[in-house]
């Protein structure tokens, strides 16, 4: 057991690092004020590989382990939470899907696009009526000769807004499947974007499609395998969220600690005081605990192991924690904390989203208790 | 004892969760949106006595003492937390100081006008290094003549730049401290030299306005001092404790709501072939929201009942404010799970919610003051001293 990075992962944890914090931290206000997606800061991204991060060297990707995956997002997410969303979705949610289940054909024609800054990836699986219970999504693809028709609408299609290409989830003939889809496919509409509570430079957008025809070649993987698919993403997401709430929840101490010292009451720095004290090593646990759980996912999935019940664990943990630990170290700021010009306003909106996104923490609760009963030989139902 | 609230606040109750469903909710989402309560809307309450609900019919309130006010705090708490808040520094501080310590003519020149919600009330304590730890305030307030001349800056003030008069608390002898040498004055807010500076962008409440206020040789008569010269840290202390039995009820209320909310969405709201309702993990969290608000609103209706009866009541007012804003941070973050992504949207107003209560567990004295108030006040007995 050897935890320490090795000599590429530190290089690259550098770089990420050293990128975030002069390129995008700057701008995490304005992100969430103006409430546009942080274009510009995206194609800067481009170069550092961002866009690319779990492509193949072979195809001209970084060609990242899962962990050094990690890492990137913890960077990006101690940067701007919206930032951090944003790439994330494009990498676990569409880029990973189609590198392992694409193609030769596939991959030749959209990865490319995809890690060079062409092409946002974006996940359309939720529907109105579909949420936690995605099985029971009713977009319809019914096959016409070479082609599938689509029919239906998704909600709450992170990226929606500025993707060049969907993974959509439909129902066929087989069952549940993936298709990709290009935006412009005549009878594929985006529409409303949400307003939200946090993670405000993120695009969530409604899609409609109204007959809309994809051609049976961008079908990803066989019929029916539209779930199995829609599952190994999620659990890159999850993990991934997991390293976002940790680089969060970082950013959220350091400005905390920062605060604490500056702020003389009672003649002291509040960092004086007991209950600060304590507020701040509670976060400091917090943090290292969801560190430990982020890494040692990674490492199942960099050693090609399941990790899917420990995705869903990690990602249950990350997201109230790191709701906890923003939350105390709001209060450690007091008055200040709720405004607007400091940057744990933001962040406390934004890890709200975690306990919500990628499944619900109720989800996970129901997923990783599936593991253990199905272990004892018992299915248990949501 | 009796727990059933007598005939006339039951109706009282009735009237004002009339107004607040027809005149206030359906203004709530534009409150938030548009970062205002509408002035309308506060000439609407004052020509309804709302404004001056727990002072005496004498001095132009309604009576309704503590009880009273905290049926009001609940009902507002219920729809729109910025109005609760645009009323609660009006009633609760601002006019509530004037109400304990004020001399009677300070009461028909000041407290009968805010009573009648004529005139809109602000209280000024918190400045920028001086927010938890009150005495280290910078103001000053120097005799000159039969005059006094304020001069610093307060921040945080709420309705700072809507309010007529507003109570400023400033040093007037440093060497004193803060027994003796703080002094609370009553200013008009139309004086020369009272201007706001800047007003806060904030996560919630944005209806209510958190002002900057500027006093720039700002002269007040000696008529004005507020309470004994020398002692505003007693006269803000004894309003803020009683302000803070009103507070557990805003709380009291918008827990309520998001509990009330949560049981009509999961029952709509369908998975896996059946209503979320159905579900344990939701049956849970709104049982703990139960539990959560039965609680509260016994400690809420108890100290208000302590209150209105004269008794010691300082720890009771601290524990509504301490307990209530969590309450209302645990009822409005459980809300917005039962919501789901809808939960997580601003065409919401579980969204709203959730964002508003969280200043409630910060301003009046953050809950680790209020756990300060709590020791201090349980050690005493003990000859322990709580040092802040």
């Amino acid at each position: 057991m050897d935890l320490r990075l090795s000599e590429d992962q530190s290089m690259f944890k550098r770089m990420f690092a050293d990128f975030c914090a002069k390129e995008i931290r700057p701008h995490g206000e304005h992100i969430d004020q103006a409430e546009e997606p942080p274009v510009e800061l995206l194609n800067k991204a481009v170069d550092q590989g961002f866009w690319a991060a779990l492509v193949p060297e072979t195809m001209d990707g970084c060609g990242l382990d899962v962990y050094t995956y990690t890492l990137m997002l913890e960077e990006i997410g101690r940067a701007d939470m919206s930032t951090a969303v944003t790439l994330a979705m494009h990498n676990s949610l569409v880029v990973k899907p189609l590198l392992d289940h694409g193609t030769g054909e596939q991959r030749d024609r959209f990865v490319a696009g995809l890690a060079m800054g062409e092409l946002l990836g974006a996940f359309a699986l939720t529907e109105p009526g579909a949420g936690s219970d995605a099985a029971s999504l009713r977009t319809a693809a019914v096959r016409d000769g070479d082609s599938y028709r689509l029919t239906g609408s998704k909600v709450w299609v992170g990226n929606g807004g500025l993707a060049g290409l969907f993974l959509v989830f439909a129902r066929s003939a087989g069952g549940i499947t993936a298709f990709l889809v290009e935006r412009g496919t005549r009878g594929l509409t985006v529409g409303y974007r949400e307003k939200t509570l946090g993670l405000r430079g993120v695009s969530f957008n409604t899609l409609y499609f109204d007959d809309a025809c994809v051609p049976a070649d961008q079908r990803l993987g066989e019929e029916g395998k539209g779930l199995d698919i829609a599952q190994q993403a999620l659990n890159y997401s999850r993990l991934g969220l997991g390293a976002i709430a940790l680089g969060a929840c970082e950013r959220s101490l350091e400005e905390a600690v920062r605060f604490s010292m500056d702020h003389i009451q009672f003649s002291v720095p509040i960092a004086q005081k007991q209950i600060i004290q304590n507020y701040v090593a509670n976060a400091k646990v917090s943090i290292e605990a969801m560190r430990g759980l982020v890494t040692h996912t990674a490492w199942l999935a960099d050693t090609g192991q399941d990790f899917s019940q420990h995705a869903s664990i990690t990602k249950l943990f990350a997201g109230h924690t790191a709701f906890e630990v923003t939350n105390k170290l709001l209060q450690v700021h007091g008055g200040y904390g709720y405004m607007k010009e400091y940057a744990i306003e933001r962040y406390y909106r934004d890890c709200r989203a975690l306990e919500i996104i990628a499944g619900t923490s109720q989800i996970q609760q129901y997923l990783i208790a599936r593991h253990i009963y199905r272990a004892e030989g018992l299915e248990i139902r949501p | 004892m009796d727990f059933s609230f007598p005939k006339e606040y039951q109706l009282f109750r009735r009237v004002v969760r009339e107004i607040c469903d027809t005149e206030i909710k359906p203004l709530a989402k534009k409150i938030d949106r548009e970062h205002e309560v509408p002035s309308e809307l506060v000439r609407k309450l004052a020509s309804l006595g709302l404004m001056g609900v727990p002072f005496p019919q004498t001095y132009g309130g309604m009576g309704g003492g503590e009880t009273g006010y905290c049926i009001l705090a609940e009902e507002l708490g219920r729809v729109c937390s910025s109005t609760t808040t645009v009323v609660g520094a009006h009633i609760g501080i601002a006019a509530m100081s004037i109400h304990l310590d004020g001399t009677e003519r300070q009461k028909q020149k000041y407290l009968i006008p805010l009573a009648q919600g004529k005139h809109i009330g602000a209280f000024g304590l918190t400045e920028a290094a001086a927010g938890s730890d009150a005495a280290a305030i910078k103001t000053t307030a120097v005799r000159d003549g039969n005059e006094f001349v304020i001069n610093g800056t307060k921040v945080f003030i709420t309705n700072g730049d809507i309010a007529d008069t507003i109570v400023i608390m400033a040093v007037t002898d440093s060497s004193l401290g803060a027994y003796g040498g703080i002094t609370a004055f009553i200013v008009e807010t139309a004086s020369p030299g009272f201007s706001i500076g800047s007003l806060e962008n904030k996560m919630g409440i944005r209806g209510s306005s958190t002002a900057e206020c500027v006093l720039q040789d700002v002269r007040v008569p000696k008529e004005n001092v507020l309470g004994r010269f020398g002692a505003g840290f007693l006269t803000f202390m004894k309003s803020l404790d009683i302000g803070r039995a009103s507070l557990g009820a805003g709380c009291l209320g918008g827990a309520q709501a998001a509990m009330e909310a949560s049981i009509a969405w999961s029952k709509l709201r369908e998975q896996f072939g059946v209503p979320v309702a159905t579900k344990q993990a939701v049956h849970f969290m709104i049982s703990e929201m139960f539990v959560d608000i039965e609680a509260l609103r016994s400690l809420v209706y108890r100290t208000a009942w302590l209150i209105d009866t004269h008794q010691p009541h300082i720890m009771e007012a601290a524990a509504c404010k301490l307990f209530g804003s969590e309450v209302a941070g645990r009822c409005s973050n459980k809300a917005l799970q039962i919501h789901g992504a809808l939960g997580y949207s601003r065409d919401c107003e579980i969204e709203r919610g959730w964002r508003d209560q969280r200043i409630t567990e910060i301003y009046e004295g953050t809950n680790e003051i209020q756990r300060i108030v709590i020791a201090a006040n349980l050690f005493r007995p003990y000859g322990v001293r709580i040092p802040t």
